[in-house]
């Protein structure tokens, strides 16, 4: 595993990998093993970032503690299913036949195979809760919409590049849409506030 | 417990605290205080600890009304004409206002964000943390709209202090210098652009905001082509977009970014980018 340190202020460090499994590698062994000091973890499509508080976590010993840092141990590193989020999906989103149709198959089976995927919340970004999923036997590449629309309703339920997602509340937003759900994804007064943290299993399900 | 009721909010009116650090991770970023000296200012000036909570007043055109109870009070950040009740106030002092008292805060002339803390802090409900707006994200208290009425806290435990006031600077009038280090993807820009990064001198643009201050010069190359795969970004980050021109990142801006980031702005001379105006010059030297 190669990790390149590239600097990013005086109290962060911006970690860069070769690919997304290597990131979710590393993010699971800091979390693993994270040291008192450590504010921020926070996994993108090829970088950690970790920013610290330097009173109690000199960034030097940070860079030190990253380079260092054990793998997680598989248990850690695939949390039990019994943790996975599981979100009840209405399919009918206004895309989901172009979405299909775009990729050559049927509307049943893009969505058999929404369903069956073990989706990973690689990351979150975008806005509060919006938790970027990733699934290692997901064929599909979709590709954005060529306009954005300027209102998706939120419990959306969508597709873009190699990702799926769920919009935590209506925004702007060029993912194409698949279905809906009526999972709470952002909570600000629980804890945690986000449903999709990152590392979390994550299962679809068809709506009773 | 005293109140203030916001007469006139101004051209924007924000309850702002330090922020919430370690959501990035969930989407959510730090927000806080974009001036976070003056807000630790205006709370010492007053006796309250760093962290309570201020109003952020966007140029002037601000009056409120203190009710209730006598109230200490002190404005620091932007420099401007400040008045209770009329008659002048000092800035980057604190001052006391009787139940029944107006304050006006005009039009700033040196900077362009005042911070206005109150004895006791402002007492909204928190989020994740919080009483701070996050512009972007829309969390936290609601922008103040007129005849909003904001509870003030209890008394902190410390006295008002005397604080020599001399030690306070208002905000740069003219030419503003920030201090950079060095950004993850300096490399993607060509030497002769990154010298001239520091070398040329730039201008705050009208899209100035709590998420960014897009400059305007000498438009930036990059030696390496393509799409940067979104990656986290720290207030300060200078990203470029791909017309050349940058963006400095504030406390409201983004959690993650698609753009290279070049150079990142200091903690310390980020307050400075919280003052500067449409129009004024900055300039960048070494950390």
């Amino acid at each position: 595993m190669s990790r390149r340190l590239l600097p990013s202020g005086e109290t962060a460090v911006l970690v860069e990998c070769d690919d997304l499994d290597e990131v979710l590698a590393l993010h699971d062994a800091l979390v693993a093993d994270r040291r008192p000091g450590v504010i921020e973890l926070v996994p993108a499509a090829r970088t950690v970032l970790v920013g610290v508080d330097p009173d109690v976590l000199p960034l030097e010993s940070a860079i030190t503690w990253i380079r260092r840092v054990p793998p997680a141990s598989p248990a850690a590193a695939a949390p039990a299913d019994a943790d996975a989020a599981t979100i009840p999906v209405v399919y009918d989103g206004d895309d989901l036949a172009a979405t299909a149709h775009l990729l050559g198959i049927s509307t049943e089976a893009l969505v058999a195979a929404h369903r069956a995927a073990a989706w990973r919340v690689a990351f979150a970004g975008f806005a509060p809760g919006f938790g970027y999923l990733v699934c290692d036997d997901w064929p599909y590449m979709v590709p954005r919409l060529d306009a954005p629309r300027t209102r998706v309703p939120a419990g959306s339920v969508a597709l873009a590049g190699a990702f799926a997602g769920v919009y935590p509340r209506q925004s702007p937003g060029g993912w194409r849409l698949i279905g809906r759900t009526d999972a709470v994804l952002w909570d600000a007064q629980a804890d945690p506030p986000a449903l999709l943290t990152p590392g979390r299993r994550v299962r679809f399900e068809v709506a009773a | 417990m005293s109140r203030l009721v916001v007469e006139q909010p101004g051209a924007l009116a924000l309850v702002e605290d330090l922020g919430r650090a370690g959501f990035a991770h969930l989407g959510v970023s730090r927000s806080g205080a974009l001036d976070r000296g003056a807000a630790k200012l205006a709370n010492r000036l007053v006796g309250n600890p760093d962290g309570h909570a201020v109003l952020e007043v966007l140029v002037g055109g601000f009056r409120a009304r203190f009710e209730d109870a006598e109230t200490w009070f002190a404005v620091a950040g932007g420099w401007g004409p400040v008045a209770l009740d009329g008659r002048p106030v000092a800035p980057y002092a604190a001052a006391r206002a009787r139940a029944g008292s107006v304050l006006d805060l005009g039009a700033a002339e040196r900077g362009i964000r005042y911070v206005l803390a109150v004895r006791g802090g402002i007492d909204e409900p928190t989020v994740l943390g919080s009483r701070s707006r996050d512009t972007l994200a829309a969390l936290g208290p609601e922008p103040v709209t007129p005849g909003r009425v904001l509870a003030i806290g209890a008394e902190p435990a410390a006295s008002v202090p005397l604080i020599d006031q001399d030690a306070a600077f208002p905000p740069a009038s003219g030419a503003v210098t920030l201090a950079l280090l060095p950004g993850p993807r300096a490399d993607w820009f060509t030497d002769a652009s990154r010298r001239a990064l520091f070398d040329t001198p730039w201008r705050v643009s009208e899209r100035a905001d709590r998420v960014g201050v897009r400059l305007v010069g000498a438009p930036l190359t990059r030696r390496v082509e393509g799409e940067l795969a979104s990656e986290a970004t720290v207030p300060g980050s200078i990203q470029v977009a791909g017309d050349g021109q940058p963006t400095i990142l504030l406390a409201d801006g983004p959690v993650t970014g698609g753009y290279p980031v070049i150079a990142i702005v200091t903690p310390a001379a980020l307050d400075a980018v919280a003052q500067v105006r449409p129009g004024q010059e900055v300039r960048f030297r070494h950390a």
